[in-house]
């Protein structure tokens, strides 16, 4: 979810069209030093971030009906199945989680300009490159990845991304899927030992609108713990039926009222789009609300 | 200088990755004159894209093999484009089904091949080495030829030249093992797998496609249960890397390079709309009824091409007449 205290700062980095955003050639002058051991702060959405979001909670979200659908059948069981057990959280969503980030540089030892930003990002053991040397994406029929391919340049003191080739994802760990056409922009603003991470996330398939995250880390000067995170499938269910995939069949999901009833707000809110992300319509849902009591 | 994979290796470029010049080229810089899009896999393996579906090459010492030759319109770009990445003998042409977007440069990329036969047919047989070699499912080359005093679909020289019927056919070429699967009432009747063994390169024809619902083609033997049974077969011999990611690469029939998980999610999909059309069967519900409930609606704006091939009427048309199909 969007912190409001950062708005102006989002609103004018997103003034830039993505075009501007990435043309002309790589410069490092003003760049800062993002490297380090970064440990993330997780006050904020922290429901959502730590238990993990509750089922049927699409709320905030600018999804299309189409991702409604898609995560009203999703069974959580499907994570049981053995080519599931593994599978990692794509790069708009991994840094919601809990995670360590190792942020260093790979210079060309000959010019000793910067050719990469790498991270390690602890959960799934991901490694990103951030490419500073202004290569081209890749073809379209290039293989996606978790991470997908980013390219990076520095704006002022902000390190903005721009990533794509993700992998099929999702929006959030409720079911509510990405799809592998989307595309990332980034903003790593450094402030002192503060760093923030701004994600737009842009879907043609499941999103009507980008969807704006940003996540706070501090820098973390002892090397810290848990960096690992193998991950080896096991047989969870014994005796299901081969090629069987999870899902709950349309109108039949039974958690689709429960986190609307638990909270005591309407299923509409709930079930999310890209009007219960704005401000106004809490005001909506109270003229709603209070109709529905007379 | 040795590529990494999935850097792009565009046509026209490639003198200039083998100078040692930049690596990356991208597709979209407008440089590839032939409009094919020539990417490296892993190992010995190549995908071209762009000339019907997807052609996988794999070459080596020995010469090269070809997975499919595209449409026909497009064989003298294919065949240029091979060449640029081999100038090895063509001596195997794999199909993994009889449609046109994939047998259609047989003709023309066999005429460009030779077979290398053995001593005892040497001497005065010559035309024995004329043209490579294709390979296939008997059903493949039933649906290409006709009966005798009827007339072909296809020329005879762009017909398979060797068959087989039933489990799987074996060839060792380039220092690999390669297995042709014959995956039963998938796409068509007539299906094969082409699994790189050393490379770890899965070749899917079109019962994996990245860009759109199945083309399920029940006038040709296909079937639902044969396409879930053929992407459960794909997931069952990829083997990823590391977290879901990487290890074994698969080259669909249409689309990008994927690995295992892109099929578990296209698997997922086909499953769970069979899953929904079955029960709707079991409510009564008619065909037209069914096509009106919009059971891929969550999938459409991915996979729908609102056409025939590809199209989620036609998926679920092909679903429905698979499930109710008399036994």
């Amino acid at each position: 979810m969007l912190n409001v205290r950062r708005l102006p700062l989002v609103i004018g980095l997103l003034a830039l069209p993505a075009c501007a955003q990435f043309a002309g050639s790589f410069t490092s002058v003003g760049a800062l030093d993002l490297s380090g051991n970064w440990t993330p702060v997780i006050m904020e959405d922290q429901p959502e971030r730590i238990p993990g979001p509750e089922l049927v909670n699409y709320s905030g979200l600018p999804i299309t009906e189409g991702a409604r659908l898609w995560a009203e059948s999703w069974d959580a069981s499907r994570l049981t199945l053995p080519e599931h057990q593994c599978q990692v959280h794509v790069a708009p969503y991994i840094y919601r989680g809990p995670l360590n980030l190792r942020i260093w540089v790979e210079k060309d030892p000959q010019s000793q300009q910067v050719v990469a930003i790498k991270q390690y990002i602890s959960t799934y053991e991901q490694t990103r490159t951030i490419w500073m040397d202004g290569r081209p994406h890749p073809s379209p029929n290039a293989v996606h990845t978790w991470m997908g391919f980013s390219t990076g340049k520095w704006e002022g003191n902000v390190l903005t991304v721009y990533t794509t080739h993700i992998k099929q994802g999702w929006v959030r760990r409720d079911g509510l899927p990405e799809s592998d056409r989307a595309t990332l922009v980034e903003h790593f603003i450094r402030h002192d030992n503060h760093l923030t991470h701004v994600s737009i996330v842009t879907d043609p398939v499941y999103l009507t609108e980008p969807l704006i995250k940003t996540q706070d880390f501090l820098l973390n000067l002892q090397e810290g713990q848990n960096w690992l995170y193998p991950c080896e499938y096991v047989e969870e269910v014994s005796g299901r039926p081969k090629g069987e995939v999870p899902n709950y069949l349309p109108g039949q999901n039974p958690f689709l009222h429960e986190y609307a009833d638990k909270y005591h707000i309407p299923l509409e809110a709930a079930l999310g789009g890209a009007q219960t992300m704005y401000p106004e319509y809490q005001l909506k849902l109270q003229k709603e609300m209070a109709a529905a009591k007379k | 200088m040795i590529l990494k994979s999935f850097q792009v290796l565009n046509v026209l470029p490639a003198a200039l990755l083998l100078a040692g010049l930049s690596p990356v080229v991208s597709a979209q810089s407008g440089t590839a004159p032939a409009d094919l899009d020539v990417l490296r896999v892993q190992g010995n393996i190549y995908m071209i894209a762009g000339a019907g579906g997807n052609i996988t090459v794999q070459v080596g010492d020995m010469g090269v093999l070809v997975v499919d030759t595209g449409l026909a319109a497009d064989s003298g770009k294919v065949i240029a484009a091979i060449r640029k990445i081999s100038t090895k003998p063509l001596q195997y042409i794999i199909n993994t089904h009889f449609h046109p977007d994939h047998t259609g440069g047989n003709e023309a990329v066999r005429k460009a091949g030779v077979t290398i036969t053995g001593a005892n047919v040497t001497g005065n047989l010559t035309d024995a080495r004329q043209g490579a070699q294709i390979i296939a499912h008997e059903n493949v080359l039933d649906r290409m030829s006709a009966p005798t005093g009827k007339e072909s679909p296809t020329p005879p020289d762009a017909w398979p030249t060797e068959t087989y019927t039933a489990g799987q056919k074996e060839v060792y070429f380039n220092e690999e093992p390669v297995q042709v699967i014959f995956q039963p009432a998938a796409h068509t009747d007539g299906d094969s797998l082409v699994f790189f063994r050393h490379s770890d390169v899965i070749s899917t024809g079109d019962i994996f496609v990245t860009t759109s619902f199945p083309f399920i083609d029940i006038d040709h033997g296909g079937s639902i249960q044969g396409e879930i049974d053929a992407l459960n077969r794909i997931i069952d011999i990829a083997i990823p890397k590391h977290e879901e990611e990487g290890g074994t690469y698969i080259v669909p029939g249409h689309g990008r390079i994927c690995d295992e998980f892109d099929v578990v999610e296209y698997r997922d999909m086909v499953t769970i709309i069979r899953d929904r059309v079955q029960a709707a069967i079991k409510k009564g519900m008619t065909l037209e009824q069914i096509k009106a409930a919009g059971y891929t609606k969550d999938y459409d704006a991915r996979y729908d091409t609102k056409a025939r091939i590809g199209g989620a009427d036609s998926f679920i048309e092909a679903v429905y007449k698979s499930l109710t199909k008399k036994k």
